[in-house]
């Protein structure tokens, strides 16, 4: 929980077009150190997507920097929906970024079957897409970026498709997926328990241009799962501190 | 269709299905024979002259005088290997070009309306033009069916390969993948569809530019016996050319379809 791992310093971004000029992040500072699961929350449109975006290296910023304090730091993406291929089934989606970073080999391939069998799609791997459960879908693409066996995963609302119930344990899994692993997260979302419910720390973003707003401590322990936390009687506390903020 | 029946219900409904589908076959057949043995005793009745509409009888006939003389085979033979040839270049430059366009997104806006244009012109007016610049023979008659396979090709590949969602390119650069991983592993697989739907029309296509062709300009082959069959009015020749075009361009149809269900599965 020590070290850095990840530094924006006075991060910009504007978004050109022809009708005009987005300006969708100002002066932002953010910080995560390793082993640290971070939640990002604000308004919707105020810039969350984009800062993912900036710090996968799939847009360049306007101004500021972006440091990478540890050297050929592995990030995972999974967006906002799965978008499975539908093409490919569960099995060959799974191993689509090994197989496009040339990284398939017998260790990699089993390390990801093992993953399919773990959260319970053992027996889909020769599913296509089109016969899953918007839940399971969700799963395949989570172990799609985990098969990546990424240092910093960045989850855009990865729980925002689903029902309350399929949610809930949902985020649960992958909470102790990040925590066994001991992997640095950032959770971008709308749903304030789900980010007292899983995050060390919660930055709360303004609305558009997205900036830092407030920073809230969440002192649950790690080794504490989102489904108790959610019935300590702090969690409340969190949650209406993070609500305030909110506030415009 | 050839599943167990699970339960009599199930079993009654498959053999419903296995009546409607024998119904459908039955009448199709039904139809031909009825059509053609009208055609005979029309024509041996006299209800219309025979030397204009020609018959059944008459075309089987001229068929085997064909094959009798050796020149069946040549005739069948060039016109099919026009074709064939004419299909797989047309069909091929096609899918090449709509790729480059993919590809260099700018050279695509720059060709648009150049390819709209080509696209809705007929492109058998070009034949008389093909004649003086390639000559007279069989290149001419090959190219015009790459011509008019060519273009539509292209249109249908290439929209085929737009409809790839950016969302699922981005998935892709997410996962660290360059633009030919994006585009065969993405792009492509999307354009399958339509690339056959492109096969489907340009088989097609590519007969009607050959027969052109050789209507224009030729010394052999189906299109050469009709336009001979019309000047000397044997339209019994004529008759037994569109016969045996028939048997060809749907034999040739259901190859496609046929590798078209093989792709699926
Ligand atoms: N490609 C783009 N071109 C132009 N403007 C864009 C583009 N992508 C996003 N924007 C604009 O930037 C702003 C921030 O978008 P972003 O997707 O980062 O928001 P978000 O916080 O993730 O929203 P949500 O919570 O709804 O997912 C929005 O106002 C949006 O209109
Ligand atoms: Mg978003």
């Amino acid at each position: 929980m020590q070290s850095e791992l990840l530094t924006l310093t006075g991060v910009s971004l504007a978004y050109q077009t022809v009708a005009g000029e987005t300006v969708a992040i100002r002066d932002l500072n953010l910080k995560i150190k390793e082993g640290e699961f971070l939640a990002i929350v604000g308004p919707s449109g105020c810039g969350k997507t984009s800062v993912l975006s900036l710090i996968m290296g799939l847009l360049p910023q306007s101004a500021g920097t972006i440091r990478c304090e540890k050297p050929d730091l592995r990030m995972g993406y999974m967006l906002q929906r799965d978008h499975l291929l539908d093409h490919r089934t569960v099995e060959k989606n799974v191993l689509l970024g090994l197989e496009v970073q040339h990284r398939l080999t017998e260790q990699s391939r089993a390390n990801a079957m093992h993953l399919l069998d773990t959260y319970g799609l053992g027996d889909f791997k020769s599913y296509k897409p089109q016969q899953l459960s918007g839940g399971m879908r969700q799963k395949v693409a989570l172990i799609r970026t985990l098969a990546l066996e990424p240092d910093l995963l960045l989850l855009d609302e990865p729980f925002s498709a689903l029902d309350y119930q399929t949610r809930l344990n949902l985020s649960d899994e992958v909470y102790r997926i990040i925590r066994r692993e001991h992997k640095s997260a950032i959770l971008v979302t709308h749903d304030i328990s789900e980010a007292v419910s899983m995050a060390d720390r919660v930055a709360v973003f303004s609305a558009r241009p997205a900036a830092l707003k407030a920073e809230i401590p969440i002192g649950f322990p790690a080794s504490m799962p989102p489904l108790e936390r959610r019935r300590q009687a702090t969690f409340h506390d969190y949650f209406d501190r993070i609500w305030e903020e909110l506030q415009p | 269709m050839r599943s167990k029946p699970v339960s009599d219900a199930h079993a009654r409904y498959l053999k419903s299905i296995r009546r409607d589908a024998r119904h459908v076959r039955l009448s199709q057949i039904g139809i031909l024979l009825f059509v053609l043995l009208l055609w005979e005793i029309g024509a041996d009745l006299r209800w219309f002259d025979p030397f204009i509409l020609s018959s059944p009888s008459r075309v089987i006939a001229t068929i085997a005088r064909l094959y009798a003389d050796g020149s069946l085979w040549l005739h069948i033979g060039t016109t099919l290997s026009e074709t064939v040839l004419g299909f797989l270049l047309g069909t091929a430059l096609g899918a090449l070009i709509a790729v480059l366009l993919w590809w260099l997104p700018k050279l695509n806006r720059i060709l648009d309306p150049y390819l709209v244009v080509l696209n809705a012109l007929p492109k058998i007016a070009l034949g008389p033009v093909l004649i003086v610049w390639i000559g007279a023979g069989m290149a001419s008659i090959v190219v015009m069916g790459v011509l008019v396979s060519l273009v539509v090709t292209t249109v249908t590949v290439l929209n085929g390969f737009l409809a790839a969602t950016d969302e699922k390119q981005l998935l892709m650069r997410t996962l660290g993948a360059t633009k030919l991983q994006i585009f065969t592993k993405v792009v492509l697989p999307a354009g399958v569809p339509d690339l056959i739907s492109a096969l489907k029309i340009s088989v097609g296509m590519s007969w009607v530019g050959v027969i052109v062709g050789e209507y224009l300009v030729s010394k052999a082959g189906l299109g050469y016996l009709i336009v001979y069959g019309g000047q000397v009015f044997k339209l019994d020749l004529v008759m037994a050319s569109v016969a045996i075009l028939c048997v060809l361009a749907a034999l040739m149809y259901y190859a496609v379809a046929f590798l078209e269900k093989k792709v699926r599965t």
